[in-house]
C-alpha cells in the first residue's frame, strides 16, 4: 500500500515538473489580471474559479504536449536533458496522453464557461503547440513571434471573459506580452547558446549575432513597456499606480540599455530575470488596483 | 574587490520588504508638493525599488557593477532634490543644475575614466547629496518648518550614508569593518532606511 502511494506521489511530481509550474503560473496570472482589469471587484467566484481552472489545465496541457514533441531536442541540451521524458522517467505515449487529456479538459471547461473565452484559449493552445512548436520552432528563429502570440492569449482571454467582447485594451495587453516574449526568450537563448546550437534549434543569436539580438531585446522591451503603459492608462489606473508602472518599466529599459551598450553575462541574466518579475508585477498591479 | 557573501532567504525578504515600502510611497505620493518634487521623489523611491529587485535577482555581486553605481547615485541626488524642491523651491533650479551636472559627472567618469577620478567624483556627489538629506530634514523639523516626524528622513539619510561610506572604504582597500559584516547588515539597514524615509514623509503630511 505504502509503495503504491509513493509511486503515485512520484508520478505526480514528474507530471508537475512537465507543466513548468513557474511559467504556467505567470501565464495564469496574466489571465487573471486580464479578467480582473475588466471586472473588479469580482462578484462571481464561480466564473473566476472556472477561468483559473480551465486556463491552468489548458496551459499545462500545451506545455506537456510541447515537451512530448520536443523530447529529442531536450535530450541534446544540458539544460533540459534531466526532464522526465528525455530521462525516460515518463514514456512518450504517457506524456502524449497526459497532454491531450489536460488540453481537452481545459478547452472543454473553457468553452463551458464562455464560448468567446474558450475560443481564445483554444487559439492560444493551437498557436503554441501546432504553429510554434510543431511547425516553426525547428525551421526559423522568427518562430518566437508565434510563441509570443500564444503567450498573449491568456490575458486577452481573461479580459474578453470579463467584458464579453474583445476591446483595444485587451489587444494592447496581449501585445505587451507578445513584445515582452523576445526579451524573455532571447536573453535565455543567449545564455544557453551552446545548448541550442547542439540541438540544432535556430535562434536569433545564432542567425543574426549577439549584438543584433541585444538591439532586438532593447526595442521589444521599449515596445512592451509602452503597450503595458497605454493598457494600464486605458484600464483607468490612477496616477499613483501609473507612476509605479512607469518605474518598473524604467528598470526594464535601463537593463535593456545596459545589456545593449555594456553587455555582460550578468546583465543579460539580470534582464532575463527582471523581465519575468516585470511582467508578474505589472499584472499583479492590475489585480491590486482592481481590488 | 570581490564580494563573495551569498544572499540568504532572510536577505531577500528584507530587500523585498524595502522594495514594497518604496513602491508604496511611489503609488501614494507625498501630498502638497511641486511637480519637480513629485518627479524627484518618484525617481528616488523608484530607484530604491529597482535596486532592491536587482539585488534580489543578482545577489551582492551586482554592487560592483557600474550600472548599479549609476543607479545608486540617482537615489540620493533625486531625494535631496525633492526635499529642496518641496521646502526651498527658490533654490530648486540651481540645485537641479548641480544634480544634473553631478550625475553626468558620475556617469562619464564611471564609463570613460574608471579609477581615482571616478571615485573622487562619486564621493563628492554622494557627500553633498547625503549631507543635504541628513541635515535639511533635521533643520526643518527643529525650526518648525516641517512636522517633527520629518526628522526621520534625516535619520534614514544618516543610515544610508553609513553604508555608503563603509562600501567606499572597502573599495579603497582600507575597510572600517569587514565586507562580510557590511553585507550581512546591508539588507536590514536598507529596510530600516527606507522605512525611515517613508515614515518621515508620511508624518510630514
Amino acid at each position: 500500500m505504502r509503495t503504491w502511494s509513493a509511486s503515485i506521489k512520484r508520478k505526480l511530481r514528474l507530471y508537475w515538473t512537465m507543466t513548468k509550474s513557474l511559467q504556467t503560473g505567470l501565464l495564469l496570472t496574466t489571465g487573471l489580471a486580464g479578467f480582473m482589469s475588466a471586472r473588479c471587484p469580482v462578484i462571481n467566484w464561480q466564473i473566476l474559479l472556472g477561468m483559473a481552472g480551465s486556463l491552468f489545465l489548458a496551459i499545462s496541457g500545451s506545455t506537456v504536449l510541447n515537451m512530448w514533441y520536443d523530447r529529442d531536442i531536450d535530450a541534446k541540451m544540458k539544460r533540459t536533458c534531466w526532464r522526465p521524458l528525455p530521462a525516460a522517467q515518463v514514456s512518450p505515449s504517457e506524456a502524449l496522453l497526459l497532454g491531450l487529456a489536460l488540453s481537452a479538459l481545459g478547452i472543454g471547461w473553457a468553452l463551458g464557461v464562455d464560448l468567446l473565452y474558450g475560443a481564445i484559449v483554444f487559439a492560444g493552445l493551437f498557436f503554441d503547440v501546432v504553429v510554434y512548436t510543431i511547425w516553426l520552432k525547428r525551421r526559423t528563429a522568427w518562430s518566437i513571434v508565434w510563441g509570443g502570440v500564444s503567450g498573449g492569449m491568456p490575458v486577452l482571454a481573461g479580459r474578453a471573459l470579463g467584458l464579453g467582447t474583445i476591446d483595444w485594451i485587451g489587444v494592447l495587453l496581449s501585445l505587451g506580452v507578445l513584445l515582452w516574449i523576445p526579451t524573455h526568450i532571447l536573453t535565455f537563448s543567449m545564455k544557453y547558446h551552446d545548448d541550442y546550437q547542439a540541438a540544432g534549434v535556430p535562434t536569433f543569436p545564432a542567425q543574426y549575432g549577439f549584438q543584433a539580438t541585444r538591439w532586438v531585446i532593447a526595442i521589444s522591451s521599449i515596445g512592451a513597456a509602452l503597450a503595458m503603459g497605454f493598457a494600464a492608462y486605458g484600464v483607468g489606473m490612477t496616477v499613483g499606480y501609473l507612476r509605479l508602472m512607469a518605474v518598473l518599466s524604467g528598470g526594464l529599459l535601463l537593463l535593456a540599455a545596459g545589456s545593449t551598450l555594456r553587455p555582460s553575462e550578468r546583465i543579460n541574466f539580470g534582464l532575463f530575470k527582471y523581465a519575468s518579475l516585470y511582467m508578474l508585477s505589472a499584472m499583479l498591479l492590475m489585480v491590486i488596483w482592481g481590488i | 574587490m570581490i564580494l563573495t557573501r551569498k544572499m540568504t532567504a532572510l536577505d531577500r525578504v528584507l530587500l523585498l520588504a524595502a522594495g514594497l515600502l518604496a513602491a508604496y510611497i511611489v503609488v501614494a505620493g507625498v501630498e502638497g508638493m511641486t511637480l519637480l518634487a513629485l518627479v524627484s521623489y518618484t525617481l528616488a523611491f523608484g530607484m530604491l525599488l529597482v535596486s532592491g529587485l536587482l539585488l534580489i535577482i543578482l545577489g551582492f555581486e551586482i554592487l560592483e557593477s557600474s550600472l548599479v553605481v549609476i543607479i545608486s547615485t540617482m537615489i540620493p541626488l533625486s531625494l535631496s532634490l525633492g526635499i529642496i524642491a518641496q521646502h526651498w523651491s527658490a533654490y530648486s533650479r540651481v540645485y537641479l543644475v548641480v544634480a544634473v551636472v553631478g550625475f553626468l559627472g558620475v556617469v562619464i567618469t564611471r564609463l570613460a575614466a574608471p579609477g581615482v577620478a571616478s571615485t573622487v567624483v562619486l564621493a563628492l556627489v554622494h557627500g553633498v547629496a547625503g549631507i543635504l538629506i541628513f541635515a535639511l530634514p533635521l533643520f526643518l523639523s527643529l525650526s518648525g518648518r516641517a512636522q517633527p516626524g520629518f526628522a526621520l528622513v534625516g535619520l534614514g539619510g544618516a543610515l544610508i550614508g553609513l553604508v555608503g561610506v563603509s562600501l567606499a572604504f572597502l573599495k579603497t582597500g582600507r575597510p572600517l569593518v569587514s565586507k562580510e559584516r557590511i553585507l550581512s547588515f546591508f539588507p536590514g539597514l536598507l529596510l530600516i532606511t527606507t522605512a525611515a524615509f517613508v515614515a518621515g514623509f508620511l508624518l510630514n503630511q
